[in-house]
């Protein structure tokens, strides 16, 4: 266990000494929810009312875009063969890897959501709603994230094909992720019943990412 | 023939040399009884003659979703028991499996045209397909990024098994979603149950459009063994030239 809380702290640290990490996703998310306006129009009534989705939206592009970032150093500079033959599971070195990630680039997305939720008209409920669902469901993102990341790391252009390799599969996540915050401010649906779903979505990538993605990397590095 | 015996590329050449002709007959019979049974199909009383679209529409759906789990198939066929044809079985099939897709949207969407008045609707099932298709050229392109062959056949396998636990949460999820933006589907058949005059020649042209699957399957994957034929013997001449 140690092994795998020195790999966690080590992570971490890097994600946050190396700069352009978190702070840059942030800005990105800023970025897209400052965009959305310019699109649809600044008519705060629409924008209250699609801003969960618009918030969702943003998160998912900020945290997809990170992706490549995951595994690709640990691969170049050898610490991923490492980590393979350290004799500890594979997966849950994935699965710290991935925490570690989520931790130092989509936590920083959830945090500063309630935030962004101004921008909308978001009332407290409402905001509350979008930060929970994002608080729940972004691990899923970067758990299904971890195992395009896992496929494409040992590819040079890996980066926009990890995209439309992830995109698909995170349909469910992203229905019930807007579902959930939309149930809390209009109704008609009680919010538990979507919420419950994403949980289970979050928790079944809890077990199928690192499994994938640790496959992936056996098959791809021997 | 147990299926070790096609694990030998040449015996697998031979009998593709063998079958191919007689299967591709039998496509081409399948296909003249299924288009003169739909040519003699009764229009339908609400649809008129733009029912006939079904006759491609369905086979394809049908087959869109066969080519995904035959994919699977043969992606554990990759990972579990390393049979050497399984690879080219996956990779040959991604691109038909696509093309099958396509159809169905596109017949789909021109069908919906004259029946609902919009070439989309985000219906359930439509929205389902396009994922589907959106799935096969992520397969694709993974296929073609990775240049070592036994490296990509794995990653795909990966992928593919992946989408094959994700698809049914995929639909699930957008089922879920559609009766909530809109309680009616507009995607019903006239009738609860098809008339057998439309049955049978249903029937009939989704074998053919079997037939023809497995007609250009095996053609496929003869020319990818014989592609990867290809290129090993480039290696070979070129590591034999003189002057290296």
């Amino acid at each position: 266990m140690t092994a795998l809380t020195a790999l966690f702290l080590r992570d971490v640290r890097a994600a946050i000494r190396a700069g352009g990490g978190a702070p840059v996703g942030v800005l990105f998310f800023l970025l897209v929810v400052t965009l959305m306006p310019f699109a649809v129009g600044p008519d705060l009534a629409l924008l209250q009312r699609i801003g969960p989705a618009l918030l969702w939206l943003g998160a998912l592009l900020a945290s997809l875009l990170a992706l490549d970032r995951l595994l690709a150093a640990d691969y170049d500079d050898g610490s991923l063969d490492l980590i393979l033959m350290s004799g500890n599971a594979l997966e849950l070195a994935l699965l710290t890897k991935a925490l570690a990630h989520w931790v130092t680039t989509s936590l920083p997305l959830v945090v500063i959501t309630p935030l962004l939720a101004l921008f909308f008209n978001l009332d407290l409920p409402a905001s509350a709603a979008v930060t929970v669902t994002l608080l729940v469901g972004t691990p899923a993102l970067t758990l299904i994230g971890l195992i395009g990341a896992a496929l494409t790391v040992a590819l040079r252009r890996g980066g926009l094909l990890i995209s439309v390799l992830i995109l698909p599969l995170t349909i469910p996540v992203l229905i019930f992720g807007v579902a959930a915050s939309n149930a809390a401010i209009v109704g008609p649906l009680p919010f538990g019943s979507p919420f419950m779903v994403l949980c289970a979505l979050s928790l079944a990538s809890l077990v199928i990412g690192p499994a994938a993605a640790a496959l992936a990397i056996r098959q791809g590095l021997e | 023939m147990p299926l070790i015996d096609l694990a030998n590329p040449t015996r697998f050449l031979a009998l593709v040399g063998r079958t191919l002709p007689w299967l591709a007959a039998l496509t081409a019979l399948g296909f003249l009884f299924g288009l003169w049974d739909v040519y003699r199909a009764p229009d339908d009383y609400q649809q008129g003659a733009t029912v006939k679209i079904m006759f491609i529409h369905v086979p394809s759906a049908w087959l869109s979703m066969f080519i995904w789990g035959l994919m699977s198939i043969a992606a554990l066929g990759t990972l579990v028991w390393r049979h050497p044809l399984a690879d080219v079985a996956a990779k040959a099939a991604a691109p038909i499996g696509a093309a099958f897709t396509l159809i169905c949207l596109v017949t789909g969407s021109l069908w919906g045209r004259p029946m609902w008045g919009t070439y989309w609707v985000w219906d359930a099932r439509l929205t389902s397909v396009l994922i589907l298709f959106l799935m096969y050229l992520g397969v694709i392109a993974l296929w073609r990024t990775i240049d070592d062959f036994s490296r990509a056949a794995r990653a795909a396998a990966i992928l593919t098994l992946v989408g094959a636990i994700n698809l049914p949460i995929i639909k699930f999820s957008v089922d879920w979603w559609n009766t909530l933006h809109q309680p009616a589907s507009v995607l019903r058949m006239a009738g609860p149950s098809i008339h057998p005059s439309l049955l049978v020649p249903l029937l009939v042209m989704a074998a053919a459009f079997f037939l023809l699957f497995a007609t250009l399957h095996l053609a496929a994957m003869r020319n990818e063994i014989l592609r990867r034929r290809v290129a090993t013997m480039q290696i070979l001449q070129a590591q034999a030239a003189p002057g290296v």
